[in-house]
């Protein structure tokens, strides 16, 4: 077994960790990087399409372009990184926490460290959490694996294909599959709204035809080897109509129905997670409950834009090169979603520093405000233009923007008010 | 004669501008609800003559991977991207390959180049 020291230990080569790496490294600190796949870069080598890096690089990047850009930056620093390396476990009940590493090329590894960065990104949703009745053919894929099969793998999953769910890898691979010279029958979502971002529904679905369905579901899956045909039934009140059901013939079914951090490792070290966004519960320096122990990218929530990876995950290098340095900011009060939120990202928030959030609305509205509540008083108000539970809104509290409360909780709530329903 | 005003989602970006466009007869064109000038360009082009960047892969042989992406590095002509990806499947390139590398360039005269998006080494010899 290897035995290795660093300052932090960074689980996952993708966006979010190279990001986290890279701030590490430029404070002087000694950083490992674990990748469980043959190269760094992540998710973002099978995402193909442009529209990444816009606010990062000033320009317009495809998804290997930006990861590229992100691994050569990274290089340019002392960062130690093992690839083929898959972290099995994390020992961090005390200060020294240890990580063992398991990999085919070099064998067993034991970091120690004092920081952890988790930045194992997400995973997709599949068939099983959506309860899709019907026969078990081959032919269904979640939107994601067809994704790395057709752009990096070079197979083309099927002829025929039925999306499910609206969610933008789904769509992306609606005009995948459309230019490949498959045929796209249709689109299926059980929400009124699409999950998507409104330029993939232009880009993706319009520009080929392809049909929408809001509010339906798909009931059945046909087939006994392969995919026959799918069931789509539309809900009436939020209930299948089953009279109104019509049958689709395809050969394949993508999933794209949502996204879920990958906590594997952090359930394992007693990381508490937060229900709403399936990632770490983390304080306004994305330190987790476990002290030394730090959450970013779609390992924390998941994001829709990978730019806001990189700056949230720069930041939380910062934070745990400030915690190694033994410097944590002042006193931490909680903060959390209000009305109208679906949640908000960091959950603890403090009042002497600059302060980061993330939220995602439950409702599509035009002309909103975002309002910031302190112990239920409203303290700071943002207008929005418009908001849909598919665009994450951030936004920044300076220092001094808030009063350090001496009475009360200190509880910050940020809500989504007024605004017209579209 | 004007046409009728047109609602759309500018896709310059994915901030997604919620735009209205409309044209004033022949090059003239007027766009609102755009948050930056690409806002403009894409309103006015959608209407007269609407491009698209195209992202897809080329078969690769030697490579670690099976595929090298590429992209068009600039929006093309909606009514030539068959033909372009007709071209482009029927491309093998070798491993090693660079980012950047021009695939076909000033594709039927439209200053629109095909590049790779991405450095992938030659596999190693077992």
């Amino acid at each position: 077994m290897k035995q290795e020291k660093y300052d932090a230990a960074v689980i996952g080569g993708g966006s979010a960790g190279m990001a986290a790496a890279v701030s590490l490294a430029r404070r002087g600190k000694t950083v490992v990087v674990f990748e469980r796949e043959e190269v760094l870069g992540g998710i973002l080598l099978q995402c193909i399409h442009n529209g990444f890096g816009l606010h990062h690089f000033k320009e317009e990047l495809t998804g290997p372009e930006y990861a590229e850009r992100c691994e050569t930056e990274l290089k340019t620093l002392p960062i130690k990184i093992y690839l083929n390396t898959t972290v099995m476990q994390v020992e961090a009940e005390d200060e020294n926490k240890l990580l063992y590493g398991y990999s085919g090329k070099h064998g067993l590894i034991r970091a120690e460290v004092r920081a952890v960065v988790l930045a194992m990104g997400c995973r997709e949703r599949n068939r099983g959490n959506i309860g899709t009745p019907g026969t078990r053919p081959a032919g269904v894929y979640t939107a994601g694996l067809a994704q790395r099969l057709v752009n990096v793998e070079g197979y083309i999953p099927g002829e025929k294909v039925v999306i499910v769910g609206s969610g933008d890898i789904g769509l992306i691979m609606a005009r995948r599959m459309s230019w490949v010279g498959a045929k796209v029958m249709g689109v299926v979502e059980i929400q009124p709204y699409p999950a998507g971002l409104t330029r993939n529904i232009v880009q993706c679905l319009n520009d080929f035809s392809i049909p929408l369905y809001l509010s339906h579901i798909v009931s059945e899956i046909h087939g006994k080897d392969r995919v026959e045909a799918v069931t789509i039934t539309p809900l009436e009140d939020g209930v299948p109509d089953l009279k109104q059901s019509f049958r689709v013939e395809c050969d394949t079914v993508l999933l794209s129905v949502g996204l879920v951090p990958d906590n594997e490792v952090a359930k394992k070290i007693g990381v508490e997670l937060n229900p709403e966004t399936g990632g770490a519960l983390v304080d306004s320096r994305l330190m987790t409950g476990v002290s030394g122990v730090f959450a970013c990218g779609n390992a924390l929530h998941v994001h829709d834009l990978v730019d806001y990876v990189t700056e949230e995950s720069s930041r939380c290098g910062e934070y745990a090169a400030d915690y190694l340095d033994g410097s944590t900011g002042g006193a931490q009060y909680p903060s959390g979603a209000g009305r109208n939120v679906k949640y908000v990202v960091p959950n603890r928030y403090d009042p002497a520093a600059e302060n980061h959030f993330y939220l995602r609305s439950l409702v599509v509205k035009n002309r909103a405000e975002l309002q910031v509540l302190l112990d239920g008083r409203v303290v700071k108000t943002k207008k929005l233009k418009h908001v849909q539970p598919s665009e994450m809104i951030g936004f920044s509290l300076k220092p001094g923007e808030l009063e350090i409360p001496v009475q009360g909780e200190g509880r910050l709530e940020i809500a989504i008010t007024a605004g017209e329903d579209e | 004669m004007s046409e009728k005003a047109r609602e759309m989602i500018c896709i310059s970006c994915p901030l997604g501008c919620h735009m209205t466009v409309t044209p004033l007869g022949g090059e003239d064109v007027k766009v609102e609800g755009n948050r930056c000038p690409r806002g403009v360009v894409y309103g006015r082009e959608e209407v007269l003559s609407p491009k698209r960047v195209v992202t897809a892969t080329a078969a690769l042989s030697g490579g670690v991977v099976g595929r090298v992406p590429v992209k068009t590095d600039g929006a093309l002509l909606k009514e030539l991207i068959p033909s372009l990806l007709e071209e482009l499947y029927a491309m093998k390139i070798e491993a090693p390959v660079e980012q950047g590398l021009y695939l076909i360039e000033n594709y039927r005269d439209t200053g629109v180049s095909l590049v790779t998006t991405r450095t992938i080494p030659a596999a190693c010899k077992p």
